[in-house]
């Protein structure tokens, strides 16, 4: 009988494979790709950094960066949820802002530079976050756990920059790390399985650590 | 998705230009609303136009003492501006009552004004819709309706404008600077910029055929409190039943646009006069032409409700 561990190494290399798969068929060359007109082109080639490595890739313009990153780079870490930004599982950072993935073009990130959660740490070599949500236990399936890694990362860059939120009382006073400043800001990342609370718990120690 | 063609807009002029002759073409800026629609072909453009490159992402101050807020500022940025924090605060509060910490590093000011209604029928492409689809009927007005709206509405559409940010650019009276595809610019006051729905819910604003917003211009600040009150079904990150903007001076005297029971920000000048007397006072006059449905009908009271709330906090 095949243990749970190989069982879940071979769904992997099966999923890597059927993109990979998938991006054969699926991706003709700009040349042979559909057009409106004779002369315009519904392709696009664009370079863009992702993780520390510099890229070029040859894109139907409507791949949105979440797609490019998973289908064309098989970097799978970042999730697709709603694919609408409603959920934030897409969440990556660009040029060190936080945003959706799912609602972004990749040819609209010409000389952009794009974070994922495999740019952030790796197996024996954890973020902080990373470590901290392990520890606290921040989530259950972890569908959505890579988008709220990224996510709190780039939050509490922004409290650092004195960004305000819908729960700031006084707008000219700096921004505080509190449990009620780290939930609104962390709402765009839906959990299903409801860790919220240890998710908080694991933001609030890295935020701890910082300051 | 539809397949489109992309360019780069390597200026505002040509950019106008392009989006003017090329039959199809749409703007894109942050793209959060847009690529959304596309995604259900909502938005079928065949080609689009990126402005992002263009640098109009700036806050500039104007002779006449307010700030020019170029039409790439990310909402996120617009919020966090010292000037907008401290002179307009009901305009930072109204942001970041909007969406998600991801969608306002995207959005952007030009693109929040021009987002489309989350009406549930415009979203659902098996149902009509005289926004979507001109002539189909409107499936909202017997259906699912709580959200919807309920002055300024017609027998063809009660969609609302969905957004936080525009109904404190109303209370504020922002004006809106464009240049068109032949190079002449113009300057339009947001109270001008929405249209009513009537017979024709597809149109929704005053822009022609490749006009594109270069800036919102704030007038000099105006003092008072400043306040910027939501309702809605869950904390955060959802879209107003109603929302209050409001700025108070000492002498009871203000001014108050209010947001998701209409399909533009809702103001009344006239009910701002009745503002001293009280919240039921201006509230009626507000609303003196509502036409709710059974399943709205609470906003009606929902907004006396937050007007009172708001006057108590402006006196507090």
């Amino acid at each position: 009988m095949q243990s749970p561990g190989a069982l879940e190494i071979s769904r992997r290399d099966l999923l890597v494979a059927s993109a990979a798969t998938v991006t054969v068929a699926g991706a003709p060359s700009l040349a042979h790709s559909q057009t409106n007109t004779p002369e315009a082109s519904t392709g696009t080639n664009v370079s863009f950094t992702v993780n520390g490595e510099r890229l070029e890739l040859e894109l139907d313009n409507r791949t949105t960066l979440l797609d490019a990153l998973r289908e064309h780079l098989y970097l799978t870490g970042t999730k697709k949820g709603c694919d609408h930004g409603q959920c934030g599982a897409c969440t990556v950072l660009v040029d060190g802002r936080r945003i959706n993935a799912c609602l972004t073009l990749a040819v609209m990130h010409e000389g952009g530079s794009i974070t994922t959660i495999e740019g952030l740490g790796q197996p024996g070599n954890l973020h902080p976050m990373q470590a901290a949500f392990v520890e606290h236990d921040g989530f259950q399936c972890g569908y959505c756990t890579p988008g709220q890694i990224c996510s709190s990362v780039a939050m509490l860059e922004e409290i650092s920059a004195n960004i305000p939120s819908h729960v700031t009382d006084d707008l000219m006073a700096p921004a505080e790390i509190t449990a009620a400043e780290i939930r609104e800001r962390m709402s765009g990342n839906i959990c299903r399985c409801g860790a919220y609370s240890n998710i908080v718990e694991a933001i609030t120690e890295v935020a701890g650590r910082k300051t | 998705m539809r397949a489109f063609s992309y360019e780069c807009a390597s200026s505002i002029e040509t950019a106008a230009k392009a989006a003017a002759s090329t039959d199809g073409a749409k703007f894109i800026a942050g793209g959060t609303n847009l690529l959304d629609l596309m995604k259900l072909e909502i938005e079928t453009p065949t080609h689009l136009i990126d402005v992002n490159g263009l640098g109009l992402d700036r806050i500039e101050p104007t002779p006449e003492g307010g700030l020019r807020i170029g039409a790439l500022v990310r909402n996120t940025d617009l919020a966090a501006d010292e000037r907008i924090r401290r002179d307009y605060g009901l305009l930072s509060r109204a942001l970041l009552a909007g969406a998600s910490g991801q969608l306002r590093n995207r959005a952007t000011t030009a693109g929040n004004l021009l987002q489309r209604t989350r009406c549930p029928y415009f979203y659902d492409t098996n149902q009509p819709c005289n926004k979507r689809q001109p002539g189909s009927g409107c499936a909202a007005i017997a259906g699912f309706s709580r959200q919807l709206g309920v002055v300024g509405v017609s027998d063809a559409c009660i969609a609302t404008h969905p957004g936080d940010m525009a109904v404190a650019m109303r209370a504020l009276d922002a004006v809106i600077e464009t240049i068109r595809a032949d190079g002449t610019t113009r300057s339009i006051p947001i109270a001008d910029f929405h249209r009513l729905p009537g017979k024709t819910p597809d149109i929704e604003h005053v822009l022609e055929r490749g006009e594109l917003i270069t800036a919102v211009v704030l007038p000099k600040p105006m003092g008072g409190k400043h306040i910027y009150r939501k309702v809605r079904d869950r904390a955060s990150y959802a879209f107003a039943l109603v929302s209050v903007g409001a700025i108070v001076q000492p002498d009871g005297t203000g001014r108050i646009a209010v947001g998701g029971i209409a399909p533009k920000p809702w103001r009344d000048e006239a009910a701002e006069k009745e503002l001293p007397r009280g919240a039921k006072a201006a509230s009626t006059r507000l609303l003196a032409d509502a036409r709710p449905t059974e399943q709205n009908a609470f906003k009606i009271t929902l907004v006396e409700r937050m007007l009172s709330a708001v006057l108590a906090e402006a006196r507090g």
